[in-house]
């Protein structure tokens, strides 16, 4: 049992890392903090989903895509259409003039449901569409794109117009969507009533185990080939292509994979909010999302996890006390974390902390042949262990993108 | 969508929305052309393009309260001396910009973008800190109120009119600077190839701040031009910023011309639209055609032929 692998990856320094994490998550918090705050990590936690969707498709991928919004909103709208028609049930709705659909229909004077609505009275159905829709737009926006060799600065453009897009139209649509209020008044889920404390607390783990869930897949992919090829195609994708693989396939793949993880994240963001509205999936919001992954670090998808939860109990902390500052600090945070540390909060550590670490523990250099054991090797100096190659954290290569 | 109307009432309505469009078009114009200088000649995305014509629209409302108080004698003429000050204010702070931050991110095209993007949150919330979030607006001169009276349907109003003729006027002069003149050929030259553009002797460094702040200039003549047409608030700039980027990818990159051509198809399609379906709608219509052709032509409408 000492020597199975799962104990042994525990045991060893990036477990440690996954480890000290779901202490935090699971232990920490909820212990130090009451329902009311507890949501609101939960809360935070949904826009780590996209921040590692984004560590695989940006960072190791090199394909920016400033509409991660759209996909969180789409898998967010998927959940709160079936919690709104749960919530418009004929008896509760017995006042409007067409009873048993959602109000702001009623308001409109929509007679009728859309057709596009009625799926949603399944649950079954809601959890495919949550993850269904956002890979389906992905696939679609990325066969176009990838397959014509459309990327960087383009793609990103592309991506913001596709946001623009959406936006508008929930917007405009209000009869259909909400408008601008977005779905509001959600209650139960299944019957359970989603507005409790002890609802909000059992969807915070929820949240916690999908994450890691998600940190896994993400994890499996960059150590296998598939995440070689990942890595490889964002610094020299010509050679790529030229070894023989179809590098739009694997640019197509890891853009649907960032499209599930933010629609997983959506959903739960409705879950713990109890509404959705298009202000979470515009132009602006998506781009915010860049930057979690990025203050994380845009190679670390465990930074990308503290890189959602710091800078949104940033915004929540400066919104709180001194809102006309927010503003400032986010641009500063932006052109910062572009200028002086590209890699982020797992950078950084990775340069000021890890060697403490290692004076403290003296790690003896491991004997399994890995570069990592390489780069931990104490005769070496910090500029040379920059140079070397650590699975948690690839080198930025300024040529790429 | 066009039953119920007869022949010659369509024919108004297309004039008539069309000329409601030629302002969307100016706008677009000097607003596309500056990005179009930075993003075409140097691959750098400036997010903070609509905050440089914001700027340039608030020298103007600044120069125009200065005259009202100072000069009212001159009132008339405020316009030029606003649009020379938005021009060097923006230059000023655009070449500032370039040395303070894009120059080290040449190379790193995406990162530009998130850098430029934090750099106009931070200018919306100090025009927020110093104007207000309140619009602004100018008082006109007399001779750019009223109309021109074409037909007895078509009314085209003289700002309108002239914000137009600004915005070729500054399409031309680009076009000339950039085409036919000596700077211009040093900044194709550097755009083509920079070690062999260094080598000639040509101070590429020099090149790219001129051509960023040459084009954060245009963007605060097109705020200037703005003024006379719209109000101006912290955030007016960001509506505009994803609409101006499609109009130059859509224009293809490095053509001026491409550039005017969608300018100009984007701003028709959008308001001849919104005439028959809602506002909301056009825009999603409009937007839609651009990425769907973007999707299968990603080049642009006028691409140079280069091998990929």
């Amino acid at each position: 049992m000492k020597d199975s692998p799962v104990v042994k990856w525990f045991a060893s320094r990036e477990g440690l890392y996954y480890l000290a994490l779901a202490l935090l998550l699971v232990v920490v918090l909820p212990v130090m903090l009451d329902a009311f705050r507890l949501n609101m990590v939960g809360k935070y936690l949904t826009y780590a989903f996209v921040a590692i969707g984004l560590v695989m498709c940006w960072g190791k991928a090199g394909i920016l895509s400033l509409g991660q919004g759209v996909f969180f909103g789409l898998g967010g709208y998927c959940m709160a259409m079936y919690l709104k028609l749960e919530a418009s049930t004929p008896e509760a709705t017995a006042i409007q003039s067409t009873p048993g659909i959602p109000d702001f229909m009623d308001w409109n004077q929509i007679t009728a449901l859309p057709w596009f609505w009625e799926p949603f009275n399944s649950f079954a159905f809601t959890l495919i569409a949550v993850i269904g829709v956002p890979v389906l737009l992905a696939l679609i926006i990325g066969v176009a794109m990838f397959t014509r060799r459309v990327g960087g600065v383009y793609f990103a453009i592309i991506t913001q117009a596709i946001a623009a897009i959406l936006t508008i139209l929930i917007i405009g649509q209000q009869g259909y969507t909400g408008g601008i209020n977005g779905i509001t008044d959600l209650r139960t889920l299944m019957g359970w009533d989603i507005r409790t404390d002890e609802a909000k607390t059992a969807l915070y783990f929820v949240t916690v185990a999908l994450l890691f869930v998600c940190l896994f897949a993400a994890r499996l992919i960059q150590k296998r080939k598939l995440g070689r090829i990942l890595v490889a195609m964002n610094t020299q994708e010509n050679r790529v292509r030229f070894s023989g693989y179809d590098v739009a396939a694997f640019k197509i793949f890891v853009f649907c994979l960032a499209a599930a993880f933010a629609g997983i994240g959506g959903a739960l963001f409705t879950l713990s909010v109890g509404f959705m509205s298009p202000s979470f999936i515009g132009i602006v919001a998506s781009i915010e999302m860049v930057i979690f992954c990025a203050l994380g670090g845009r190679l670390s998808i465990l930074g990308a996890v503290y890189g959602a939860l710091l800078v949104n109990a940033a915004k929540s902390g400066f919104s709180e006390s001194f809102p006309e500052l927010w503003p400032f600090a986010m641009g500063a945070l932006f052109i910062g974390v572009v200028l002086a540390f590209p890699n982020g909060l797992a950078g950084l550590y990775q340069t000021y902390v890890m060697p403490l670490e290692e004076r403290l523990f003296r790690r003896k250099p491991k004997t399994d042949g890995s570069q990592k054991a390489k780069a931990t090797a104490p005769a070496q100096t910090p500029g040379e262990r920059g140079k070397e190659y650590d699975p948690l954290i690839d080198q930025y290569s300024p040529e790429k993108s | 969508m066009f039953d119920g109307y007869t022949t010659s009432e369509l024919m108004s309505i297309f004039a008539m929305q069309g000329f409601a469009g030629l302002s969307l078009f100016s706008v677009f114009v000097l607003m596309a052309l500056g990005l179009a200088i930075i993003f075409g000649q140097m691959g750098v995305i400036n997010m903070a393009h609509g905050e440089f014509m914001i700027l340039g629209a608030y020298t103007t409302y600044l120069t125009s309260s200065a005259f009202q108080s100072y000069l009212p004698g001159l009132f008339g003429g405020y316009f030029f001396v606003a649009m020379l000050f938005a021009f060097l204010v923006c230059a000023a702070l655009g070449a500032f910009v370039e040395w303070a931050m894009v120059r080290h991110l040449y190379r790193r095209p995406l990162d530009t973008l998130l850098a430029t993007w934090g750099l106009s949150l931070i200018l919306q919330q100090a025009y927020r800190t110093i104007f207000g979030a309140r619009e602004v607006g100018v008082t006109l001169p007399d001779w750019m109120m009223g109309s021109i009276q074409v037909t007895d349907m078509v009314d085209l109003p003289i700002n309108g009119l002239f914000v137009m003729i600004i915005a070729l006027s500054i399409a031309i002069a680009v076009y000339f600077l950039m085409y036919r003149s000596g700077w211009g050929k040093k900044v194709r030259a550097v755009v083509q190839n920079r070690p062999m553009a260094e080598a000639v002797g040509i101070n590429s460094a020099g090149v790219d701040r001129a051509t960023f702040a040459l084009g954060c200039g245009i963007a605060g003549i097109a705020g200037a031009a703005f003024t006379m047409i719209g109000s101006t608030g912290p955030s007016s700039g960001q509506a505009y910023i994803v609409d101006t980027f499609l109009v130059v990818v859509f224009g293809g990159a490095q053509s001026l011309i491409g550039t005017i051509v969608s300018a100009f198809g984007i701003s028709q399609a959008q308001s001849t639209l919104e005439f028959f379906l809602s506002g909301s709608m056009a825009k999603v219509l409009t937007l839609l055609v651009v990425v769907g052709i973007l999707m299968l032509r990603p080049e642009g409408l006028m691409a140079l032929k280069i091998r990929r």
